[in-house]
């Protein structure tokens, strides 16, 4: 989906933004604390064109989920400049952080984050609440995204009564509710037996054919392989891994 | 070449509204439980409210007319109390010609000095003997003033009293004691030896209750028989409002030089009577209705900021999803306002049936100010508005990184 967004010019510095790249990170660093300081991520510059899969491995603490939360918007770097599908998301005000969330990211988590109390299809159309748009049509759509991930017949049920896979289909759905530029995955395998593993994946495949962009962080090289391009982090120290 | 983003995410008021509910139906006991705090405390207010004026409605209404007409002019303790020669023998003519007197007349208690009454002609040996019969002085218009019925006969008048005829009028107890029911035989008592013609029974009084044991002359008899110096006391019934400046001229017009001879027993204000009641039964409800409110008002601060812990992961969520500060925070003051609101609703039904179920029960006509049933929901929205605003705060200023994290 491309972002609704005026136009304006500015001259960056460092050249400017690839207008092919939805994510770009230019010597990002994030460091937390400090007393003593705890660096998480060292001069990391990635460059990710749409409709690219991009798998993010690691061991456990090497920074992974702290890159994603920064290219997800949910964090700002301390150093460097990330621009996200052109615009400069360390220029941005809180607010204009969460609209660029809501209308241009999608995100699905390891736990699924469902809401336990609603139907699968209120989950689903959650995703279009802060948006600002019309509920006219809301449930069609959620039904729409529901049926890209083949659950369609469990729109009236409870995220409790669902298998694992089953709930991160629909936490998927939701993410893909409203065409985000981006599909973020937290270890999206990592709640999963294998069957269910092996489902989401085919999913994974499924969309990534269809043009979407994904960046899955994991610390399964099964499912990182799955992807159409490898990065590793040790340490905060962004690799580049050899493709397949 | 760079994009300028949106201004901020957006949120429709129905979504808001949606969600905030869908947020209290997730948990409808603990709702409830919080709710019944406000619910106890904005219905103790409205009945506390209601029933205090309900309830000083009912003592002004039971504060009727001839109470609220009575006064009672006697010698004060300056002029040496009951017993002072101080009222004039005109005082019942003196107290009609003020504006505003319905009915006048002295009374006073006439000291026969030990003779004993006992009734003539017939001489029963199995009846009571000689009776000891409070023997009471009356001018004429003192019937009207105290409403006295007569059983039968007639009452004395003022060419009794000028000629000091030897009658009498008796009070329905004297009569029994007397043995006395008719007076179409002219019936007469000795007092002492004294023979006195009874010329009417009475049958009641609504004032000067003492008149119901007694045997009443005429003043001008009671004066040359048994030497009466002055009326006791003066006895008036004001017409509806004018008890206060009644109050104030009866005694310049009956001791002109020296009011301050005597003294007004009048009754007090009713409307003061209502407001020290009304004053006393708020104050006391109040304070009980405040405590409630109060309490009420913690459990959904309490409860909200319960809420709010327990639902990080959601808050981390919502944020993800592109939700702002400011709308989770709206969010969870909508729902402690809601939260509020269904309090004073339900509190403000119970508290007008509370009134009206003890209206019912003590016969009274239930009143309430028609503010405080529809005033009473909002001052529940506004508690549940207040207790939600440190909760709601502390929501928005989560960070999504750390909600999310905190929430799995």
């Amino acid at each position: 989906m491309e972002v609704a967004m005026d136009a304006f010019d500015v001259r960056w510095p460092e050249g400017p933004p690839d207008a092919a790249a939805v994510i770009e990170l230019r010597s990002v660093g994030r460091t937390f604390g400090a007393d003593p300081p705890v660096v998480a991520l060292r001069e990391v510059n990635l460059h990710l064109t749409h409709g690219t899969s991009l798998a993010i491995v690691g061991p456990s603490g090497s920074g992974k989920s702290t890159l994603l939360n920064i290219v997800g918007c949910l964090d700002r770097p301390t150093s460097g400049t990330y621009l996200f599908d052109r615009i400069d998301v360390g220029a941005l005000t809180d607010d204009q952080r969460a609209a660029l969330r809501a209308e241009g990211i999608g995100f699905v988590f390891q736990t699924f984050n469902l809401l336990a109390h609603r139907t699968v299809l209120e989950n689903v159309m959650l995703a279009e609440v802060y948006r600002g748009r019309s509920i006219e049509g809301r449930a069609e759509r959620a039904l729409e995204s529901l049926r890209r991930v083949g659950m369609t017949h469990r729109a009236d049920f409870l995220p409790t009564r669902l298998s694992g896979g089953e709930q991160q289909r629909v936490a998927i759905a939701r993410a893909l509710m409203g065409e985000p530029s981006v599909l973020l995955c937290d270890e999206p395998t990592g709640n999963l037996d294998s069957v269910n593993t092996e489902s989401v994946l085919s999913l994974f495949d499924e969309l990534g054919a269809a043009g979407l962009t994904l960046v899955i962080v994991t610390h399964e090289e099964p499912v990182a392989r799955r992807a159409r391009r490898r990065v590793r982090i040790t340490d905060g120290r962004l690799t580049e891994e050899d493709q397949p | 070449m760079t994009r300028r983003p949106s201004p901020g995410p957006r949120m429709r008021p129905r979504d808001l509204a949606g969600e905030a509910l869908a947020g209290l139906l997730a948990r409808p006991a603990r709702v409830a439980l919080t709710v019944l705090g406000t619910v106890i405390g904005v219905g103790a207010l409205v009945a506390t409210l209601g029933l205090s004026k309900t309830a000083a409605n009912q003592i002004v209404g039971h504060f009727d007319a001839l109470a609220a007409t009575d006064i009672v002019v006697s010698p004060s303790a300056r002029a040496g109390g009951a017993g002072a020669a101080v009222l004039p023998w005109d005082a019942e003519a003196r107290l009609l010609r003020l504006n505003g007197v319905a009915a006048a007349g002295t009374l006073s208690d006439v000291d026969v000095r030990g003779a004993l009454a006992r009734s003539v002609p017939i001489n029963d040996p199995l009846a009571a003997g000689a009776i000891q019969l409070p023997m009471k002085a009356a001018s004429p218009g003192l019937f009207r003033a105290v409403r006295a019925q007569l059983a039968t006969g007639r009452l004395f008048d003022a060419g009794h009293s000028r000629r000091a005829d030897r009658v009498l009028v008796l009070g329905p107890n004297a009569a029994r004691r007397l043995g006395i029911a008719r007076v179409d035989q002219q019936p007469a008592i000795f007092v002492g030896d004294r023979l006195y013609a009874v010329i009417g029974l009475l049958a009641g009084v609504r004032r000067q209750a003492a008149l119901l044991g007694a045997a009443i002359m005429p003043e001008g008899t009671a004066r040359r028989e048994f030497g009466l110096r002055a009326p006791a006391f003066a006895q008036v019934e004001t017409r509806i409002g004018a008890v206060d400046l009644i109050a104030r001229q009866a005694p310049l017009a009956l001791s002109p030089s020296d009011p301050g001879l005597l003294k007004v027993a009048a009754p007090p204000d009713p409307r003061q009577l209502r407001g020290a009641v009304k004053n006393d039964l708020n104050a006391l409800f109040l304070l009980l209705g405040g405590v409630s409110l109060l309490v009420g008002a913690i459990g959904i601060a309490n409860v909200t900021l319960v809420s709010v812990l327990e639902r990080v992961g959601e808050i981390g969520l919502r944020r993800a999803l592109g939700a702002g500060r400011r709308h989770i925070a709206a969010q969870f003051l909508l729902e402690s306002t809601a939260m509020g609101l269904a309090g004073g609703l339900i509190g403000a039904s119970l508290g007008t049936l509370v009134i009206v179920g003890v209206s019912a029960t003590k016969t009274w006509t239930p009143v309430l100010d028609p503010w405080v049933p529809l005033g009473a929901p909002a001052l529940g929205a506004l508690i549940g508005l207040a207790s939600g605003t440190y909760p709601s705060l502390r929501a928005a200023s989560l960070e999504p990184v750390e909600a999310l994290r905190a929430g799995t």
